[in-house]
């Protein structure tokens, strides 16, 4: 089985990632909509789960993937917390939109 | 005794306390009470002083030491001799009498417990500087006196012109104290030691030039408190203040105290004889120069200031002519007339209602009577009217000055006393004889003083009456001439004489020839001076209508205007230009410049607050590539 996964060079799986990794964080740089930067987030946070589980099978080591699991804990705690945030100020604004919380400045 | 000493100045300072801390609320009699009582305290404490010194000799008395610095100790101590006992006497005694006179004259002023506070204050101050066994001692009087002359000349402060005239008393007063100051330091670096006991013993041990520069400095000093050429310009000015002021202040104490200086370092100065030429020429060229100036003065107290200011010249003078003692005999006799002088002239203003203008008096005589007979005595006495007190003293500065100058000094000298004979007698008569000439409303209110004002004018008339019984001339042989000589030169602290006894070689002969000269001179003065002033066309004009030498003799030889225009102007604008490049352009520009480069430094911050999240995110991002930047690269 393990072999079956090396037969693909592990640099196609660090571009995947890398890949995935930038669309999420041009994703959170760019869009507007809060929700769509969180599932951007959580792209990221895929992206880094991807890599991890691959080198994991790569080297052979169970460590990457015990590392898959808590930051998908985290990731999963980090989106509800997010997303209760996102309905507490929709409900002040109203709206999605996150340039429209600019009020903490000088 | 001895511990006693310490009340004669503290129990003015008390009632300094009491009146300047709760006068406002006490009626007018208790101020007065308190105020002229701890007067009356300290002279009778001082007469048992005397009394003291009489029998056992000098008391000197430590309070305390308050500072020592490199081996030099500087002390709160008291020393009572022949010569600081003779002062306090005449301080707190007429001080006394100008108290209870203050008490009728300033009656209806609201600042009347604060005069006494000040009054009290002064006098104070005037006797730490004469009891006290150290430089530093009389010079914390010194520095007293001055500030309490500022306080009282300028004690009408609403007035900006008195405030003025306080400022430029003081000011002038700093000017000498500088000199006195660096006579101090010369002192120590010399003498290793302020103390008078300490700096006398060691006098043989220096050089003339040293002991030269010393006394130099310290004339200075006196030039600036005793109102000598070239500082003198602020004694009439300080008219401006009350009339108690003036003749408390500025004719009876404070101003003698640099005699008080001299006389006290006369070891000093009998060792630099350069110095002593200096003062008596000083001292003439004053005397001579402010006694024209007084001839055509219209202001009652103005005479009487620059009469002040002559008088003062002649005493320097005899110190300069190594009489000590008679210079001291003539500030007591001083002290008496023209204190008196004030006093009356103090009675006339405010029985003319605040007029001090002669040109609008005349004729006071009857409607004043007291006040005329008084100040006739003291215009007699000023004038060396034989056997008044100033006869006495004056002549014996005027023999002196024969004995050690020769002719030139004497005539001079006698030249100043006869032009003093005709100012004065030009102002009594003017005053007091011909018609009145003010208006019809000061015709109705004339009126002679209370008895609280005129009590005072008699005890001193009498003083000036008798008083030159103190020193008469040796070759009377009455048995007890020269009392005060002989007082003052009682042996002192360390067994010589405070002022040693004048040795004088001018035999009687000579010494009546030159009384007889000054007599006939004054007594015909009074006489020819009482014809001229009676016509009316040699009283005084108005101030447009003068012309000549009349002007620039009213107009003080323009001297105010030289120093305003040599010294005042220049540093004005000097400071005017300093302030607003140095101060303003400069030293604010640098403080406030720092403020403006941290506030544009902050605003270049500030920007990165912008509160847009795409910002903040962006920033979060480069903030992690760089780190990651910094791991790898």
């Amino acid at each position: 089985m393990l072999d079956i996964v090396r037969s693909v060079p592990i640099e196609y799986y660090l571009m995947y990632s890398s890949i995935l990794f930038c669309i999420g964080v041009f994703g959170v740089l760019i869009r507007r909509n809060a929700i769509i930067v969180l599932m951007c987030i959580e792209l990221m946070l895929n992206a880094v789960n991807l890599l991890l589980a691959a080198f994991s099978t790569y080297l052979g080591d169970a460590q990457g993937q015990i590392m898959v699991f808590f930051i998908m804990v985290v990731a999963a705690a980090e989106a509800a917390v997010g997303l209760g945030i996102l309905v507490m100020v929709y409900r002040n604004t109203k709206s999605t939109d996150i340039s429209l919380l600019d009020k903490l400045r000088w | 005794m001895q511990n006693l000493i310490p009340l004669i100045p503290f129990l003015p300072f008390i009632g300094f306390l009491l009146n300047g801390l709760f006068g406002k609320n006490m009626s007018k009699s208790l101020v007065g009470i308190i105020g002229s009582g701890s007067l009356l305290a300290s002279f009778i404490l001082s007469v048992m002083a005397f009394n003291t010194v009489a029998g056992s000799g000098p008391i000197q008395h430590t309070l305390y030491q308050f500072m020592q610095l490199d081996g030099l100790q500087f002390e709160f101590g008291f020393l009572v001799d022949q010569l600081s006992v003779w002062m306090m006497l005449i301080v707190t005694g007429i001080g006394f009498l100008i108290h209870v006179y203050s008490i009728g004259y300033m009656h209806d002023d609201e600042g009347f417990y604060k005069f006494f506070a000040y009054l009290n204050l002064f006098i104070f101050s005037m006797l730490l500087l004469i009891m006290g066994d150290n430089f530093l001692m009389l010079f914390f009087g010194w520095e007293g006196v001055g500030l309490c002359s500022y306080l009282l000349i300028g004690f009408w402060y609403e007035n900006r012109e008195y405030g003025k005239a306080a400022r430029k008393a003081f000011i002038m007063n700093r000017i000498g104290d500088l000199g006195l100051l660096l006579g101090m330091f010369l002192i120590i670096q010399t003498f290793g030691s302020l103390k008078y006991q300490e700096v006398f013993a060691q006098l043989g041990a220096v050089d003339t030039a040293t002991v030269t520069t010393i006394c130099l400095l310290l004339f200075v000093g006196a030039m600036g408190k005793s109102a000598q050429i070239p500082l003198y310009t602020w004694l009439p000015d300080a008219m401006a203040g009350p009339t108690p002021v003036s003749a408390l202040i500025h004719a009876a104490t404070m101003v003698t105290a640099g005699i008080y200086l001299v006389a006290r370092c006369n070891g000093m100065y009998s060792l630099a004889p350069e110095a002593l030429h200096w003062i008596a020429i000083v001292g003439l060229a004053t005397s001579l120069f402010t006694a024209f100036i007084g001839l055509r003065q219209n202001d009652i107290k103005k005479v009487l200031a620059y009469s002040t200011v002559s008088q003062l010249g002649l005493m320097f003078l005899s110190l300069g002519m190594g009489a000590y003692s008679s210079a001291l005999f003539h500030v007591t006799t001083h002290a008496f007339f023209k204190a008196l002088l004030f006093l009356a002239a103090g009675s006339v203003i405010h029985g003319m209602g605040g007029e001090q203008d002669i040109r609008k008096m005349g004729g006071l005589r009857t409607k004043m009577p007291v006040t005329f007979w008084v100040f006739l005595i003291g215009t007699f006495a000023i004038s060396g009217f034989p056997l008044l007190s100033g006869f006495f003293s004056k002549d014996e500065i005027l023999a002196h000055t024969f004995e050690h100058g020769g002719m030139i000094w004497w005539g001079l000298s006698s030249f100043s006393a006869m032009i003093t004979a005709i100012y004065m007698s030009r102002l009594m008569y003017v005053t007091f004889f011909g018609n009145f000439r003010g208006t019809e409303e000061q015709a109705a209110h004339v009126h002679e003083s209370p008895a609280i004002m005129t009590l005072p004018l008699i005890a001193l008339a009498i003083l000036s009456v008798i008083g030159g019984f103190l020193n008469l001339p040796h070759f009377l042989h009455t048995g007890n001439d020269q009392w005060l000589a002989h007082w003052l030169s009682g042996n002192g602290l360390n067994g010589a004489p405070v002022i040693p006894m004048l040795q004088t070689a001018l035999d009687a002969g000579t010494e009546l020839v030159l009384m007889t000269t000054a007599t006939v001179i004054a007594v015909l003065v009074l006489l020819v001076s009482y014809f001229i002033y009676r016509q009316e066309k040699n009283q005084p004009v108005s101030d447009a209508a003068q012309a000549g030498f009349t002007r620039i003799l009213a107009n003080k030889f323009y001297v105010d205007e030289l120093y305003q225009a040599v010294f005042v102007t220049p540093v004005e604008k000097t400071s005017r230009i300093l302030y607003h490049y140095a101060d303003i352009q400069g030293i604010d520009g640098l403080v406030n410049g720092v403020g403006k480069a941290v506030q544009g430094i902050g605003g270049l911050f500030r920007r990165s607050q912008n509160g847009n999240i795409e910002y903040y995110l962006l920033g979060m991002v480069l903030g992690a590539v760089a780190l990651l930047m910094t791991l790898f690269l």
